[in-house]
């Protein structure tokens, strides 16, 4: 596939890295921003300490000789290089002294810090300045936001001390703001560098950790495309390194063995249902068939009407029992489970079945060991366990002992069990036994039997539905049928 | 025609009539049940859906209806719900394909008073009919049952027939009740198995059968006359004479 922007920006991984870079860059400039006028405070202060030293020094130099000492020593710092700006002007502002050659108008008018930076020019840099003729804007030197390198061919800022001496004559002390400007420079280029740096790194990483996502997912859709395509037996690829995408490889790779074992047992059933229904089904037609043919009496038609009626409903019964059987290990959703007593279903199937035991001369006895309760539903259980009891009464009889068909509920360990046993012939073969649960498997012995082979099966998918096994095991003798429970956690 | 077959014979006779109104989308089955209601002595009126079915339900005043699950422009759900919102207390079966526990518990939750899955015997569609219709259910009130000679009392757990006392055991009782409630009606075997066990499974072996069987035997011994008929191909009906 190719890797075209909008497709990378279509991917959650390239949006989630986008988000990141936009929080992060905020962030990052919220912080410089912080730092510089921090930074810039903290120089202004430091800016304003040297000042308040330098005017100390000259206030001692006036008190000593007046103002000719104090104009010396002005004239002195103002040739030291570096030096900061020195200013005497008369009370109308006329310049008289110092290393200023001129400054904004207005800021010798009031005494005191000056509010803002103001602009100014030194001796000697005036010329170099008019050839530029760059007259300066009012106002923008103000402007702390303004670029550096501008300012920086306007003229100089600084900020500066104005006092009025008794003689009515005004003294600037003042320091440049050249070494603040530059700082604050310094720290906008980092920061743009910074930004620009996150930026680059975030596209690669938005980059490469798509594409890697892409790459994991195209190669699952690919698995699934052929999956659908008709290849059931295919899975998605598992990488082995474990991690988000492997897990959910893993888990629809279990969803398709699941709907593939689902699949074989609906194969199954499909191919059961047409070889055992199409012999009643072929039945019913040579009935109705030769009933039609050659002269009968009115009653011969009655007697083949009812015979299609009852084998009609056996077929339903049948088609109810594999429906069921189906719908149960599917995973039939229940809304319907909740607290079954165990010991009340046995003595209703028990009590349901007594009448038809006694009649076939077999002893039906429950023996409930404790009264358990089991999450499920009462109709399934009910279902599954006359099922077994059925066939208990059916298969007690032909051994030589009197036949007796024993129910017993009991706990073992974190199981509830709920066994039928007999005493008849059983079923000596363990294949045999393994075999009976299937579906429509009807042993040999029980063909003579009337049945539809399903009885077991159901039981054992009510089991599978009630987290449960069904088991059979050979006793002593006979055969015994064990439903397990798992026993309700509040017991 | 499958009516001929559960037809009940000679002397025992089928309700008074009843209007019923049958509400089902397939035309052939509609067809079918109106003309086997009327051989069974019922006026049916058909409404092959939902919307329909809802205005004649709504319109005219029927002793059952027999409601199917699933049709066009309204469901046999929404149709009771929609009636029993308005009032509407006709006893109401519904007919349905699917047939799982749920099912049922779901159609009796919105309001269906029995719960019949298909493919169903006319037969015991007609006997749940019956036994629905409203007529025939003030029997609920009254303690004491009486048919012919035999008598239930129903708050001392007693039976008697002709002035001498039978011994039942809880179950047989129950099974008794039930069927003289109904007495006069044809009571099919999984009628019996819903309300005596509270099961809804067809048992492999017709369990019913011995039940009912013993039950005869109990009421039945030492007197002259047959109380407890079978009604051939579809159920039992308790009626004297």
């Amino acid at each position: 596939m190719a890797l075209s922007v909008p497709a990378i920006m279509k991917t959650t991984a390239a949006r989630l890295s986008a988000l990141y870079l936009l929080l992060f860059a905020l962030c990052a400039v919220a912080l410089v921003f912080y730092m510089t006028s921090l930074s810039a405070r903290m120089l202004t202060a430091q800016t304003q300490d040297t000042i308040n030293d330098e005017v100390l020094g000259l206030a001692r130099a006036y008190q000593r000789g007046g103002l000719p000492v104090l104009v010396r020593v002005v004239e002195a710092r103002s040739r030291q290089p570096g030096a900061n700006l020195y200013l005497i002007a008369d009370a109308n502002g006329q310049i008289l002294t110092g290393n200023v050659q001129s400054l904004e108008p207005g800021v010798l008018e009031t005494e005191g810090w000056t509010s803002s930076p103001f602009s100014y020019q030194r001796f000697g840099e005036g010329e170099l300045e008019r050839l530029r003729n760059l007259p300066a804007e009012q106002g923008s030197t103000q402007s702390e936001q303004s670029d550096a390198q501008a300012q920086g061919e306007k003229g100089h800022n600084a900020i500066a001390l104005v006092l009025r001496l008794p003689n009515q004559m005004i003294m600037l002390v003042g320091r440049d703001l050249g070494e603040p400007e530059r700082f604050r420079a310094v720290i906008r280029r980092a920061l743009m560098l910074a930004l620009g740096m996150m930026g680059l790194g975030g596209l690669l990483i938005w980059f490469f950790v798509g594409r890697a996502a892409l790459k994991r997912i195209d190669s699952v859709s690919e698995a699934s495309r052929r999956i659908m395509g008709g290849d059931l037996s295919g899975r998605l690829p598992v990488t082995g390194v474990g991690d988000e995408f492997d897990r959910l490889s893993e888990n629809l790779n279990a969803m398709l063995a699941r709907i593939a074992t689902l699949n074989e047992g609906l194969k199954q059933v499909s191919d059961n249902i047409a070889h055992d229904l199409k012999t009643p089904l072929t039945r019913l037609r040579n009935r109705a068939e030769a009933t039609l043919s050659g002269k009968q009496k009115p009653t011969d038609y009655r007697q083949a009407l009812e015979g299609t009626i009852a084998e009609s409903d056996q077929l339903i019964k049948t088609f109810n029992a594999i429906l069921m059987i189906s719908r149960l290990e599917a995973g039939y959703s229940s809304e319907n489970t909740n607290r079954v007593d165990l010991a009340e279903a046995v003595r209703d199937v028990v009590e349901l079945y007594e009448p038809v035991a006694e009649e076939a001369g077999v002893s039906l006895e429950a023996d409930v060991r404790e009264a358990v309760s089991v999450n499920g539903n009462r109709e399934l259980i009910g279902q599954a366990l006359s099922n077994i009891v059925d066939n208990a009464i059916k298969y007690s009889t032909g051994a030589n002992a009197q036949p007796a068909v024993r129910v017993t509920l009991e706990r073992a360990g974190a199981d509830v069990r709920l066994s039928v046993a007999d005493n008849g012939h059983g079923i000596p073969d363990d294949g045999d036994r393994a075999r009976a649960t299937e579906r429509f498997v009807r042993l040999e012995k029980s063909r003579s039997q009337p049945g539809s082979g399903l009885g077991l099966s159901l039981a054992k998918a009510v089991m599978t539905f009630h987290n449960g096994r069904l088991e059979l095991l050979p006793g002593n003798p006979g055969l015994s049928v064990v439903m397990s429970f798992p026993a309700r956690e509040d017991h | 025609m499958q009516m001929s077959a559960t037809q009940p014979s000679g002397e025992i006779a089928y309700n008074s009539p009843m209007k019923i109104l049958v509400i089902e989308d397939d035309r052939e089955a509609a067809d079918y049940l109106q003309k086997a209601f009327a051989e069974a002595g019922h006026t049916a009126h058909v409404a092959g859906d939902g919307e329909t079915g809802f205005a004649l339900a709504d319109a005219g005043d029927y002793d059952v209806m027999v409601i199917d699950r699933m049709m066009p422009r309204r469901d046999g759900l929404s149709v009771i719900a929609g009636l029993r919102s308005r009032g509407n207390t006709t006893p109401v079966l519904i007919l349905s394909a699917l047939g799982e526990v749920d099912d049922r518990v779901t159609g009796l939750r919105a309001g269906g008073d029995d719960y019949l899955t298909k493919p169903y015997a006319f037969s015991e569609l007609l006997a749940r009919v019956e036994v629905l219709n409203r007529r025939a259910s003030a029997k609920e009130a009254e303690t004491v049952y009486r048919v012919g000679d035999l008598e239930l009392d129903r708050l001392s757990h007693s039976v008697r027939r002709a002035s001498r006392e039978i011994t039942l055991q809880p179950r047989e009782f129950r099974l008794l009740e039930y069927l003289m409630r109904h007495a006069g009606q044809v009571v099919t075997r999984t009628m019996l198995l819903e309300n005596v066990w509270d099961y809804h499974f067809d048992p492999q072996t017709n369990v019913i059968d011995v039940h009912v069987s013993r039950l005869r035997g109990k009421i039945e011994k030492g007197f002259d006359k047959p109380i407890l008929h079978t009604v051939r191909g579809a159920g039992y009906m308790l009626k004297s004479g």
